[in-house]
């Protein structure tokens, strides 16, 4: 395999694993949009879409379209349900209360999925046959094909709802200013309740691409893509939605680049690496503008 | 196998220090002083009852991860072990007495694994100790075995450092399984003589020292029958992805792939190399050794892999342990059961020679085993405390593990 061929290869593999970054970064740059918190239960949102999927597939024997639906309804409803129980009545609290239940939530949804699951890892079903395209000397499969086509679908969703709708409208300006858009009619509650509804949705749909395409989920799968798509989300400029998707798909890009062309070993190092540098050089991130913090 | 790994987020354990900086000097006093007291009384109350009278019977400590995340293992170990020494106990015993085990769980954590072997030997008063199954949980009774000269065997902790600490043997301290270092031994040897492969790649699990391990010595080894490592890789425990560094090792070209890790990646490395087109033997150890490594990667993906394990089902010097064990238990063993049986039948051997329930006697005839026929071969213990025994090499056809051969080191 010569050089040029070897690196077209790499950014196959690096887009793949970009755009379940960049689905689950999505979330958590929504929600840091609109309530300023960083939701670090975001990871584990994830895994549990990844087995509410694999139940889908194995018990009620749909197929994957189906089994991603409904994983996306039930993860956002359960988003939702925690932003209800854990995060509603801190509204008015320090910041930092807020960001400590999000870790507690966190470990919660992770233990007592291992209670329930038992930490042993789940085998997904093979959903499809599996079809490998051959362009030369590097290739593509129908895996990766699915999670660049699902992908692309929901950002196109996404952007349609958040530019386009009233909701979206309703988002865009609670995220603006809370107290403002209360004044002006907008139920500010509802609003964030479905932000995480849609967050968490999108999660979900990343950990059933996960399922689908590593073939194997466990209860504690989500806490390091859960920390790369922070990573996605700062590199992009935390709260600004393309910024997400732009993070998402560099960090894979990078991770792949770092295995490929320097050495495995330095792949975690490389993306954390650009975290420390980013949040030096340009804390607002890639897209980001140099707003001053409200005193 | 030591999976001790597998425990992702670490009980804590807090040393006298951290505990002076916590509560404080006094309150730590009134502690000790009320634990103290505690003992005490417990010791009081074991006297009463019959373990004195019960001289027909030699009492043995079975401290297995009954529970917590491997307890697969810890529960198959010791179903091996109940079927040796219930076929002794059913052929009378040895010398007119009994072998009773006595359970505890150990939780599939290293301090419970402590507090369980304090329990077999203060309170139950055991005079050997088998198990548990994974290697840290082994080095975390090491210390007070030795302190109460009752003598350890492991059945499948296959860390060097579990016999040998700083070069020095640990006197109570057995096993019945072979070490790390020479799976990576056979597995260079078999990729040399019976694959013809002059190139490796070799690919490990940088947080585990049973893969970094092996690799070396797999390295070692293949470099000295002439080969050449290539290119070395590492991946850490619970990746994914594995296809950019797998697309870069399809670029060396090499005649094999050294793959020592265990089977949740070994599964994925399988089916994402396959994915890329990587054809060649890959080759693994026994963490490869669970049907899980078929549901992740594929039946076919794992044509055309090898690794090397403990035992197979298709050996036949194994099928009278086979049926026995599927008579008691209704179930095909697995590679644990085995294990565990060999300790059973190493441990009543010993306990024949030595001609008394003694734990000091039990463990120079532990160190003396020689030739000794078990489950799945014969051993003979060396002077580090570890069996020289047969290793296995399995090839994976159709999602089926075929024995392709059977290496017995010299000895």
């Amino acid at each position: 395999m010569d050089f040029a061929s070897q690196f077209v290869q790499q950014l196959i593999n690096g887009i793949s694993l970009g755009s379940i970054y960049a689905l689950i970064a999505l979330g958590y740059t929504m929600i840091y949009g609109i309530i300023k918190l960083i939701n670090f239960a975001h990871g584990d949102i994830y895994m549990v879409g990844a087995y509410i999927g694999f139940f889908a597939i194995t018990m009620m024997h749909v197929s994957i379209v189906p089994a991603l639906l409904i994983s996306m309804i039930i993860t956002g409803l359960l988003g939702m349900l925690v932003e209800r129980l854990a995060y509603k009545p801190l509204r008015q609290a320090p910041r930092i209360s807020v960001l400590i239940t999000a870790i507690g939530v966190s470990f919660f949804l992770e233990y007592t999925m291992m209670y329930f699951v038992s930490p042993t890892p789940r085998t997904f079903p093979g959903v499809f046959d599996d079809v490998a395209l051959h362009f030369g000397s590097f290739m593509v499969n129908g895996q990766q094909l699915l999670i660049f086509g699902i992908t692309f679908i929901l950002m196109v969703v996404l952007t349609y709802i958040v530019q386009k709708t009233k909701i979206g409208k309703a988002m865009r300006a609670v995220s603006f200013d809370v107290e403002t858009a209360q004044l002006m009619g907008i139920d500010a509650d509802r609003v964030i309740s479905i932000t995480f509804g849609i967050g968490s949705a999108l999660a979900a749909a990343a950990g059933v691409l996960v399922g689908v395409y590593y073939n194997s989920i466990d209860p504690l799968m989500g806490i390091m893509p859960g920390l790369k798509a922070f990573v996605a989300a700062v590199l992009g400029g935390i709260g600004i939605l393309p910024g997400a998707m732009a993070g998402g798909l560099i960090l894979g890009v990078i991770e792949a680049l770092v295995s490929g062309f320097i050495s495995s070993t330095f792949r975690d190092a490389a993306a954390f690496a650009i975290l420390i540098l980013v949040l030096l050089f340009k804390p607002s991130g890639l897209l980001g503008k140099n707003t001053r913090e409200k005193v | 196998m030591d999976v001790a790994k597998r425990n992702l987020l670490c009980t804590e354990n807090f040393s006298k220090g951290e505990l002076v900086m916590r509560f404080g000097k006094r309150s730590l006093r009134v502690a000790g002083m009320l634990l103290g007291a505690a003992m005490l009384s417990s010791v009081f109350t074991g006297c009463g009852d019959d373990q004195a009278k019960n001289s027909k019977e030699i009492r043995v400590g079975a401290n297995f991860e009954m529970s917590g995340n491997v307890a697969n293992y810890g529960n198959a170990t010791f179903e091996g072990l109940q079927l040796a020494i219930d076929e002794v106990n059913e052929a009378g015993g040895i010398n007119g007495k009994t072998i009773k085990l006595i359970k505890a769980d150990s939780k599939s954590e290293a301090s419970e694994a402590a507090n369980a072997a304090t329990k077999l030997i203060s309170d139950d008063k055991v005079k050997v100790l088998v198990g548990p199954a994974t290697t840290g949980s082994v080095l975390a009774e090491v210390q007070i075995a030795t302190d109460n000269k009752v003598p350890i065997i492991a059945p499948c902790a296959t860390s060097p450092k579990v016999t040998v600490e700083n070069g020095k043997v640990q006197p109570y301290v057995f096993r019945s399984c072979f070490i790390d270092p020479l799976q990576g031994d056979v597995m260079a040897t078999f990729a040399t003589k019976t694959l013809k492969a002059k190139t490796a790649v070799i690919y490990t699990d940088s947080s585990s020292d049973y893969s970094k391990s092996l690799g070396q010595v797999f390295k070692e080894k293949f470099e000295a029958a002439g080969g050449k490592v290539l290119m070395e890789e590492a991946f850490l425990q619970k990746d994914q992805d594995f296809k950019a560094t797998l697309t870069k090792i399809k670029t060396a070209n090499a005649d094999v792939i050294f793959i020592p890790a265990y089977y949740e990646e070994v599964g994925k490395i399988v089916k994402q190399a396959r994915e890329l087109g990587i054809t060649v033997p890959l080759l693994g150890t026994d963490g490869w050794d669970d049907t899980k490594v078929v549901d992740i990667a594929g039946a076919a993906p794992l044509n055309n892999t090898f690794f090397s394990s403990h035992y197979s089902e298709q050996d036949k010097d194994v099928q009278g342990f086979i049926e026995a064990f599927k008579k008691k238990y209704n179930h095909a063993p697995n590679v644990f059961a085995a294990l565990g049986y060999d300790a059973g039948k190493m441990l009543i051997d010993a306990i024949k020679r030595a001609g008394s329930d003694d734990p000091e006697k039990i463990c120079k005839a532990l160190a003396e085993t020689k030739d000794l026929q078990v489950g799945t071969g014969k051993i003979t213990m060396d002077k580090d405390h570890n069996p020289i025994k047969s290793a296995v090499i399995l090839e994976m056809k159709d999602g089926v593990k075929v024995l392709k051969e059977k290496i017995t080191p010299k000895a």
